[in-house]
């Protein structure tokens, strides 16, 4: 145990890497195509005798580039990421960046798993059913809740779905209910989704003191309209609601469902559970509270559960287990008189069911729980390291400070004294190998940054990273131009933004670069 | 758990070092950093979980037995498409995919996240010229999810809220585009013409009114057949004012035109067969392509990375191109939504399209139209087998017809041989009487085939 060193010379690589196109040399190869020249002599090229209206007839302009080439463009760009393998990841706030186990990678990868077809009869893919089954169960009892599916591909589309549920569990009661209530510290896809679905959103507002969310403000909203409350709890400040259960006996009182976002479940997991709070429906997201990794932005699932009364609604199919004797195997059930059909096609990311399964056999009841309290205290201790050691560093709603998994702080009173903003600090934080965020809009905190520090990271790692902080708090006291300026040690340098809003200089594709910006000229 | 040495996942675990932040922080328990936790609400229990495999051996050990009751598409000869497709995955596509720095990235900004910004714009820039269309967007959930806000983006645009799509769309796909569109938009299905199960032209041409927002349609179908009048369709539903929106399957754009050659406003379709493994359906990635017109990227719900200038002259970077049409952004009053999707997957795809190029893309192409069409010829030799159902051509499937024993029962026999036969049409199509759905990819060979053909030969017969 020694102290915590800040990386004073650190530089992330900078690989001045072209884009893949101008790397093209024509003529090379990166992978021969199996070619059957039996066949062919049998069936002839296969394209002559299609209509000329439906053959392409110039070859798609992509790159031509040897094999090395490629691998070594893509590990280039690899090393110029900050992956939450490499670095002391606690900095992106809200998106629970905790360890991977590499074991599970192992694991995913087997021909068992990535070979293996949906359409496979039910007697060939026992191992893909138990795991879903059984990790169906494992959730059953970290939430309370009684069925769960992995269908939806992420956090986002969880919600899509539970709003498509709301839907049609009232339409099957003839009921018209069209206003979904939320909080503004919940996900801004629990706003979005339900808009899809044709709700009209009312968002609560927090205690101006507390942070907690307004119990008034609820009563306010809830009419004989509301047909659902989607929150996340602890809210994306790190605040737990602890009058959640008025809330949800608010909404049940006046008709509606209360859907639970968990999101935000890696401090509580066996603490508190849906069930106990009163929610009817919820979700969790495997990528980030069990573990498999983000993918740089999925592939993922949000598992997607419900209380009983609401399982003939879910998705299609569930996973059951036929104990009659002849059978006595796990099946698809397609049998849900009112479903909503589906949000994706087949059963969800299973790589992803498969590496949550895997990480809560790692760890088991006692296991869950210590994460979920090592989560709690690693966040405190580092909310207390800040509030102590990390100058104009904030808490949002300093009157309160009880934070469960993370905490939502605030720049403001560096900003008014030097002028260095969130994004100044965060630019600043890459020059030492951390990452940092904001927040979602809008920015109801001024000057926001949030920290989540898990349950992965050793008190070393922690301390290290408020070195950091450190460092370029004092730096924008001293050097806020410099600040400023930052990074000078990423992979490239601040980004002009000035094209990304202007129809006549966005370039979202290689070709519009070149059509807009090099005059069509492609080298 | 208090322990004198940490699980390896949970370094503070450790109570030396769990007591010190406790005195830092000035409290005597963990249970009292949850004070804001009313104790009522607190779950009292136990977790009837599992007894937990602490060491990594015994865990590899128990899960490899739990998977070992899967029989993959590596053990038995695999005959089956409908959305996941069996292809060939080159090495390097794996070897990036499971690149720690790619695999565990999330959302970092352009600057230390660069890579990742550069290998998802590469992906946009590739799948690009593949489609042949100017804008593409970060991947999303699947082709279902794509294809959903292709309709939404098309009634945003034109304010019409009905749907034409084909009778022959996928059922795991319809499940999707229906209740993603639901309540906002009608779907109406468009018959097919029985002999080659094309659309029916009559019966599209009747259905096009001044309340349709879009034709959508799929080629190759879902049932294998190529739409050879796809310019007549986009046509059609130009002319009555509506957009053109068709779902592709990209492996075949190397030999096969592009929808945007005959008329399509929006492209849509799936990254699973462009280096990404089946995965029990868990391998799809939706892509949506668009023209480069405000009206229609202002109406994408899902991030589109640009390229940029930095501080620096001469270096690229990467941002958001109008974000604010993102729920990120925007909450509720924004396109759609968005979130986690699948990102890997579109550098994955990038990785892919780099190492095919256009030859090898081309030659993919030409390589499962051959093999499809010798399979349709050998199984079409077969007495009792109607190969294919449709007279039209065909890429990658096909639907065989079959006299005398029933799909189900087929399947069963196959399986004995080692070979998973085709997707059985007998729910979804009950119409095609009994018949299936054929998948032959790249990874078929001439004796693959004959081995599927000689053994339907001898269940047939049996």
């Amino acid at each position: 145990m020694g102290l915590a060193k800040l990386r004073r010379d650190f530089h992330e690589a900078r690989w001045e890497e072209p884009i893949i196109f101008e790397l093209s040399n024509e003529g090379e190869r990166g992978i021969i195509t199996p070619k059957d020249e039996k066949i062919e002599r049998i069936v002839g090229d296969g394209i002559s005798e299609l209509p000329s209206s439906i053959v392409r007839k110039k070859l798609p302009n992509l790159p031509e580039l040897s094999q090395k080439r490629v691998l070594m463009h893509y590990l280039r760009l690899s090393q110029e990421i900050l992956g939450a393998d490499v670095n002391i990841d606690i900095g992106q706030g809200t998106c629970t960046m905790k360890y991977s186990p590499k074991v599970n990678e192992l694991l995913v990868q087997s021909p068992k798993v990535s070979e293996i077809h949906p359409y496979q009869s039910e007697e060939t893919v026992q191992g893909a059913l138990e795991i879903m089954y059984k990790l169906d169960l494992f959730l059953r009892e970290i939430s309370g809740l009684d069925r769960f599916v992995f269908q939806p591909g992420g956090g986002s589309q969880a919600i899509f779905a539970i709003a498509s549920i709301i839907r049609a569990y009232y339409k099957s009661r003839g009921e018209e209910r069209d206003e979904i209530i939320t909080t503004i510290f919940s996900h801004p896809s629990d706003a979005a989704a339900p808009a899809v679905k044709g709700f009209k959103v009312i968002t609560v507002y927090p205690d101006s003191e507390t942070g907690i969310p307004d119990a008034e403000a609820l009563r306010g909203a809830i009419s004989s309209r509301t047909a659902g409350f989607i929150v996340t709890n602890p809210k994306d400040t790190g605040i737990f609601n602890p009058r959640i259960k008025e809330f949800t006996n608010i909404v049940h009182k006046a008709g509606g469902l209360c859907a639970y976002d968990q999101a935000n479940a890696n401090g509580i997991l066996g603490i508190v559970r849906a069930k106990e709070c009163g929610f009817d429906i919820g979700f969790f997201n495997l990528h980030k509270t069990f573990s498999s990794p983000h993918g740089s932005g999925g592939p993922a699932v949000g598992a997607l559960g419900v209380k009983k009364e609401l399982e003939n609604f879910l998705p299609v199919p569930i996973v059951d287990y036929d104990e009659s004797r002849e059978m006595r195997r796990y099946y698809l059930n397609y049998n849900l008189p009112s479903t909503i059909g589906k949000v994706r096609e087949f059963y969800g990311v299973f790589p992803v069911v498969l590496r949550a399964y895997a990480w809560i056999m790692s760890l088991g009841e006692g296991g869950i729980k210590e994460v979920a309290k090592i989560a709690v205290l690693n966040n405190n201790y580092v909310m207390y390291k800040i509030l102590r050691e990390v100058r104009d560093a904030d808490i949002s709603y300093p009157a309160n400070r009880h934070r469960i998994e993370q905490v939502r702080y605030t720049w403001k009173n560096l900003r008014e004294k030097t002028g260095v903003t969130t994004e100044d600090v965060i630019n600043r934080m890459y020059d030492f190998g951390f990452h940092l965020r904001t927040s979602h809009h809008p920015w109801i905190i001024p000057e926001p940054f949030t920290i989540e520090p898990t349950e992965s990271y050793s008190k070393e790692e922690l301390d290290e990273y408020i070195e950091g902080l450190k460092e370029v708090v004092r730096e924008a006291y001293e050097e806020p131009e410099m600040v400023k300026r930052s990074p000078h040690r990423s992979s490239i340098h601040r980004v002009d933004t000035s094209w990304l809003n202007d129809p006549s200089k966005w370039a979202v594709t290689w070709r519009l670069y070149l059509r807009k910006h090099r005059n069509g000229d492609s080298n | 758990m208090m322990a004198s040495y940490s699980h390896p996942y949970i370094p503070n675990s450790l109570d030396r070092v769990r007591r010190e932040m406790l005195r830092y922080i000035g409290v005597e328990s963990i249970d009292e950093l949850y004070a804001s936790i009313p104790e009522d609400l607190r779950f009292k229990g136990r977790m009837n979980l599992p007894k937990p495999f602490p060491s990594e051996y015994e865990l590899v050990r128990h899960v490899r037995g739990i998977l070992s009751k899967n029989k993959s598409c590596e053990d038995y000869l695999c005959f089956m498409g409908g959305g996941t497709w069996p292809h060939y995955i080159p090495v390097v596509c794996d070897d990036i995919a499971r690149r720690s720095e790619f695999l565990t990235a999330y959302a970092g900004d352009p600057c230390e996240d660069h890579g990742r910004w550069q290998a998802l714009f590469e992906f946009q820039s590739l799948m690009a010229e593949l489609v042949d269309m100017d804008v593409v967007t970060v991947p999303i959930y699947s082709w279902g999810h794509a294809a959903g806000t292709s309709m939404r983006m098309a009634y945003r645009i034109n304010g019409r809220r009905k749907i034409l799509i084909p009778s022959t769309i996928s059922p795991e796909r319809y499940l999707v585009v229906s209740n993603y569109v639901d309540p906002a938009l009608t779907l109406e299905k468009v018959g097919y013409d029985e002999e080659t199960g094309m659309m029916d032209l009559d019966d599209l041409e009747e259905k096009i009114s001044d309340d349709v927002a879009a034709v959508y349609y799929e080629n190759p179908s879902y049932l294998g057949f190529i739409e050879t009048r796809g310019k007549k369709i986009c046509d059609m539903a130009h002319d009555g004012g509506a957009l053109c929106l068709v779902g592709v399957d990209p492996s075949s754009l190397g030999a096969l035109e592009p929808p945007s050659h005959y008329g399509a406003d929006i492209v849509v379709g799936d990254l699973q067969p462009l280096g990404n493994h089946m995965n029990f359906g868990g391998g799809l990635a939706g892509f949506l392509a668009t023209k480069d017109e405000v009206e229609f990227v202002r109406e994408i719900p899902y991030r589109i990375f640009g390229l940029t200038k930095t501080s620096q002259r001469g270096e690229y970077g990467f941002g958001d191109v109008l974000f604010e049409r993102t729920s990120f952004e925007r909450r509720e009053k924004a396109k759609e939504f968005v979130g986690t999707a699948t990102a890997l997957y579109g550098i994955v795809a990038a990785v892919y399209l780099s190492l095919m190029g256009p030859r090898g893309i081309y030659e993919l192409g030409k390589t499962i139209l051959q093999r499809s069409k010798y399979a349709i010829q050998v199984l079409s030799e077969i007495e009792g087998i109607t190969a294919p159902r449709f007279k039209a051509p065909h890429f990658k499937e096909f639907v065989v017809s079959f006299n005398g024993k029933s799909v189900a029962e087929i399947n069963r026999e196959l399986l004995k041989d080692g070979i998973f036969g085709g997707i059985d049409l007998r729910d979804s199509f009950p119409e095609l009487g009994n018949s299936s759905l054929y998948c032959v990819t790249e990874i078929h060979t001439k004796e693959d085939i004959d081995r599927l053909a000689s053994s339907l030969e001898r269940i047939l017969v049996r």
